[in-house]
């Protein structure tokens, strides 16, 4: 079983040009491959996930070439807890049904799935690299594909697709000129090489600018405040399932760089000293990041915008955890990432079949469809009551750890920030849960509306359960996954 | 528009005897991506551009009769199989992605393996460029079947 | 310092270039300019990384008569990463260029500021009339009209048949 760190990769990359190929042939069959390659790499991360927990991390040599000369991928429990994560919400995007996962009328020759593939790839190889350059191969892989994915959307998601990609491709610039700082002072581009190698210069101007010019390209990608300006249009304008997908993974993948670079290669002796203060920043402008994404959501009436920005504020949350650097914070970013990501594809995959049964996207239409679709809007309860953080959801615990980790490092503001953003956040959505539970319906589409199809419901009861046990098993979860990830990194 | 046929007789005879000239250097520089600067993007370049050249200065008809619309998403889909069956057979034989030398055939050893793997990757990687730049040229014109 | 700024000019270019680059993907307005911007700033980091690799004396990184001494020779690797940052360049502005053609194509126009005021200006009417425009897609008429969300312009042609 040694091929188990690049397995969860491969089906994803022939299952895109499969995709293609198969596509021209009959245009559901590529939907099919899609599933097909999904699922198989869902089940070679589950594997993984499962064999590195007890025995430690496996890593895997491309070409045969060991690792300073060859690139190596490397299967830790983070990477493995990541790639669940990417698997699982690909595969619930790529059975959802296609006209849902468009708000508008689908266009011929659509290369949705070959194009979600690919995102996947990238999403995949980013999370199990374990050489810098080859991460930002795959970052600039998936990148792509997201240009792609959001230009789907129409007129205006193409004006949006390009300045993300303005703001992406300088945001991925400069993380590689900062990868080439790393390269010339270390003269290794490996992860564990370098940590190795790293402590010894601690002081030198060209690696502490390298940090600063990595973080802040991770941080664009990653839509951390105040470079999450192109977040808002390009996820609210591309299509529903393109944007669950963005929401949960895309922009995780930034965060999980930021964790495996700051705490792996650059190590404590980095971000605890005075150096170039990333932490600190960090910390500022995650809370930051909370404070305008929570207060722009309120004022949004297109539930989509409203979505985004709430993604902001999240991201803002995972952000803050980075920056503590405790175990406890990073714990809390972690849950938060995988909490997250089910959260806000079930939300988005909600939306998009309110959509899909009666074309509506402004909130203060909705009113009354609770009664229509009450699956769905089920659905839509669980996930938006663990966003606002109510116990014993997954919400309640990601938010809890991070509380905890700011008392504990004595940081009263960033706590403060914290639980007053849950706040807003329950403003929100109350306004939403009175529109759809409450009130009786104004529009007369949304009076004759019926439930979704089989498979919108179904994969959003998936994520909605999938909430309620990661709630309730939360104590297993991050004692037997994360709790280890955070003490190796941190502790 | 900028395809079809160019005004200039000049330009029109000295392109259309360039480019199977260009093509045949593309497939030089694919193949010598061993012992010189090229490989498989460099070659790929020049193989789209001895596609593209006809399709800039030559009558539509004869460089859309030349260089299919076709041949651009096919020739990159081809390539890029080509590649990724370079990466597995490996797997099938026990070793990693793209670790040549695992697979054992009679008589030839593992540098040799190497030297041929790395041949058959450059060329579907000389391919999948060509394919890719020749589709966005079409797109960009319009031309474009999908 | 002299000799500092000698030995050292081509990252004073890198660095210019950077922000050249920068400069004209945030401050023009037109958007081919921008995309530009775009290639100038890549082709700066391109630059960094092979004046990284430059050696004293070294020559191009192919094995020849004069040995197997890695002195002699530049440090390949840079080139590598640079070949392949070079290709994933092009895919983007590739993908910029399909873009950039889309919204022509849509707009009549490539400046940033009319793209954004056409787009806004019709926001508020918008959104009303796309929930309007999606339910009556919905019901398979044809929207009177309207081009602004879903006019795909780019790869359709008036005689095609979806």
């Amino acid at each position: 079983m040694n091929q188990l760190p690049i397995l969860p990769l491969l089906p994803l990359l022939f299952g895109s040009i499969l995709a293609v190929l198969a596509g021209l042939w009959r245009p559901r069959a590529a939907q099919v491959v899609a599933v097909a390659s999904a699922a198989l790499s869902l089940a070679a991360s589950l594997v993984g996930l499962l064999r590195v927990i007890p025995d430690g991390s496996m890593s895997y040599e491309i070409g045969g070439w060991p690792p300073p000369i060859g690139i190596e991928y490397v299967l830790d429990p983070l990477s493995a807890f990541m790639a669940c994560i990417v698997a699982l919400i690909g595969l619930l995007i790529v059975i959802y049904p296609v006209d849902a996962a468009f708000d508008l009328r689908p266009t011929r020759g659509v290369p949705l799935y070959p194009l979600a593939l690919l995102l996947l790839t990238g999403l995949m190889g980013v999370m199990l690299s374990g050489d810098l350059f080859h991460l930002f191969v795959f970052l600039e892989i998936y990148a792509i594909s997201t240009y792609g994915l959001v230009s789907l959307g129409g007129d205006r998601a193409t004006f949006a697709a390009l300045r993300y990609l303005l703001l992406g491709t300088v945001g991925s610039g400069l993380y590689l000129l900062g990868v080439g700082f790393l390269y010339f002072s270390t003269g290794t581009l490996n992860m564990v090489d370098m940590a190795a190698m790293l402590p010894d210069i601690a002081d030198s101007p060209t690696v502490l600018g390298a940090m600063g010019l990595i973080v802040i390209g991770l941080a664009l990608k990653m839509a951390l405040f105040p470079l999450h300006v192109w977040l808002p249009d390009a996820h609210s304008y591309s299509p529903p399932g393109v944007a669950a997908l963005l929401a949960a993974v895309q922009v995780k993948a930034g965060a999980y760089a930021l964790v495996r670079i700051l705490f792996d290669v650059f190590g404590p002796a980095y971000t605890e000293t005075g150096g170039v203060p990333v932490s600190t920043a960090l910390i500022w402008f995650g809370m930051a990041g909370i404070v305008v994404g929570s207060v722009m959501a309120i004022r949004q009436t297109d539930i989509k915008r409203l979505l985004a920005y709430s993604t902001v504020a999240q991201l803002g949350y995972i952000g803050l955890g980075i920056g503590l650097a405790s175990p406890i914070a990073l714990i809390g970013a972690l849950l938060h990432v995988l909490n997250h990501a089910m959260m806000k594809s079930g939300l988005f995959l909600v939306a998009g079949g309110i959509i899909q049964r009666t074309g509506l996207k402004s909130i203060p239409r909705f009113a009354g469809l609770g009664k229509r679709m009450p699956w769905t809007m089920a659905g839509f309860a669980i996930a938006a009551l663990s966003m606002v953080g109510i116990p014993p959801l997954a919400g309640f615990w990601s938010k809890f750890y991070l509380v905890w980790a700011t008392v504990d490092v004595g940081h009263w503001i960033a706590a403060v920030v914290v639980v007053g953003s849950s706040l807003f956040t329950m403003v929100y959505f109350l306004k939403l849960f009175e529109q759809v539970f409450v009130r009786e319906p104004t529009e007369d589409v949304v009076a004759t509306a019926v439930e979704p199809s089989g498979r919108v419901v179904g994969t959003v009861s998936v994520l909605g359960a999938a909430i309620v046990l990661v709630g309730l098993f939360n104590a297993t979860i991050v004692r037997q996954v994360i709790a280890p990830i955070a003490e190796r990194m941190l502790g | 528009m900028m395809t079809g046929a160019y005004p200039s007789v000049v330009v029109r005879v000295v392109c259309a005897l360039l480019s199977p000239f260009i093509l045949i250097f593309g497939l030089y520089v694919v193949a010598h991506g061993h012992y010189g600067p090229g490989g498989g993007f460099a070659g790929g370049v020049f193989l789209a551009v001895g596609a593209i050249l006809p399709r800039l200065t030559l009558s539509e008809d004869l460089s859309y009769r030349i260089v299919p619309v076709t041949m651009g998403p096919l020739a990159g889909g081809i390539g890029m199989l080509l590649f990724l069956l370079c990466g597995v057979i490996p797997m099938l034989y026990g070793g990693a992605f793209l670790d040549y030398a695992a697979v054992e055939v009679a008589g030839i050893g593992a540098p040799r393996m190497r030297y041929l793997g790395i041949l058959a990757v450059e060329a579907g990687v000389g391919l999948a460029v060509f394919g890719a730049m020749v589709t966005i040229f079409d797109v960009l014109m319009g031309r474009s079947e999908q | 310092m002299i000799d500092l700024f000698l030995a050292r000019y081509v990252y004073l270019f890198v660095l210019v270039l950077l922000a050249v680059g920068l400069y004209a993907v945030l401050a023009k307005s037109d958007l081919v300019k921008k995309v530009i911007g775009l290639t100038i700033f890549s082709t700066a980091i391109y630059l960094f990384f092979i004046e990284g690799s430059l050696q004293e004396g070294g020559t191009a990184p192919v094995i020849d008569e004069r040995g197997s001494d890695p002195a002699l020779y530049v440090d390949p690797l840079p080139h590598l990463l640079i070949l392949t940052a070079i290709v994933v360049g092009v895919g983007v502005v590739g993908v910029a260029l399909a873009l950039l053609v889309r919204l022509y194509r849509t707009h009549g126009t490539l400046d940033e500021d009319r793209i954004a005021a056409r787009l806004a200006g019709r926001d508020d009417e918008a959104a009303r009339g796309q929930d309007d425009e999606a339910e009556r897609g919905r019901n398979g008429e044809a929207a009177p009209g309207r081009d602004d969300d879903t006019s795909g312009g780019a790869s359709g042609s008036p005689g095609d048949g979806r």
